[in-house]
């Protein structure tokens, strides 16, 4: 059976997770609407959260594991802060695109 | 069988962040999401890193996309987007050259640097000794290193955490009639 011999290494974790950010940068610099672009940065996020997991394995060190759970704290908060954001601005322009809030710029 | 494991999450983790990038509907971007994101939680698992497992389907899959649905769905923001409308011309093509360029940059890399040697990790002694533990030795060891080596980090989150609500309250709500706004609407005379 071809499962017993192959089995997945850190390699094969750190593909994956190079093809999730770039699915997510590709995401934010195609997307307009704010809300799908932050969903995108949860998929860059969670790309290098699981390759901080295959390396924690790899290496034998749990800090990559604590390095993750600090991610996912600050993502959290960015989550927060950014939908705060956008709950503002769609509140004073509904259906606003990215394009729109050119005026934030001086 | 973790060979299995490896191709199904895989298989959930693409989907799920592809459907993000080329759902129309940010509902089913955000429910594309949640594939993805339990796709991670599995191979967390796969990585024997149980507790983040957990905490991954528990706050981004509960808590996080739980957030982004509310946003959709009280502000009432869930018409589809046409995709067809395009601002600038040169933005996909462009787009998808940087994805693709960053993939095989990446990926050369990590294949390049597959041979290279493991350097030894110094730990402390708790955290090795947490690891030995047969039970729940994962959770063990990585509540040793945050509570222990890494404890100034931990507070300084909560700091960050406090900051994020406050900051949120302040943007979300609505100025009492008579209050001074500090934002400029778009109609102001210039």
């Amino acid at each position: 059976m071809i499962a017993a011999i192959v089995t997945p290494t850190t390699t094969w974790y750190l593909l994956l997770g190079a093809v999730l950010f770039s699915i997510g940068v590709v995401g934010v610099m195609v997307r307009r609407n704010p809300l799908i672009l932050f969903m995108c940065v949860e998929l860059m996020l969670n790309a290098v959260n699981l390759t901080f997991v295959a390396l924690a394995r790899r290496l034998g060190d749990i800090g990559g594991q604590s390095m993750v759970f600090f991610v996912m704290v600050v993502a959290a908060a960015e989550v927060v802060v950014g939908l705060g954001i956008v709950v503002a601005i769609l509140r004073r322009k509904p259906n606003a695109t990215t394009d729109d809030m050119a005026e934030l710029k001086g | 069988m973790e060979l299995f494991v490896f191709v199904v999450s895989a298989a959930m983790v693409l989907v799920g962040a592809v459907g993000v990038v080329v759902r129309k509907h940010p509902v089913h971007a955000a429910l594309s999401l949640v594939l993805t994101l339990f796709g991670i939680a599995v191979l967390f698992v796969a990585q024997e890193a149980h507790f983040l497992a957990a905490v991954q389907v528990i706050v981004y899959a509960g808590a996080i996309v739980v957030l982004f649905l509310f946003v959709i769905m009280l502000l009432g923001v869930d018409n589809a987007e046409d995709l067809h409308i395009e601002p600038f011309k040169v933005q996909r093509p462009v787009a998808a050259v940087i994805g693709a360029g960053l993939v095989s940059i990446i990926g050369l890399a990590i294949i390049v640097s597959r041979k290279a040697t493991v350097p030894l990790v110094e730990q402390s002694q708790a955290v090795q000794d947490a690891v030995l533990d047969p039970q729940d030795g994962n959770i063990r060891a990585l509540a040793r290193d945050v509570f222990s080596d890494h404890v100034l980090a931990f507070e300084l989150t909560s700091v960050l955490l406090v900051i994020a609500v406050v900051a949120t309250v302040m943007l979300a709500r609505k100025p009492k009639p008579g209050e001074l706004v500090i934002i400029h609407t778009s109609a102001a005379p210039k």
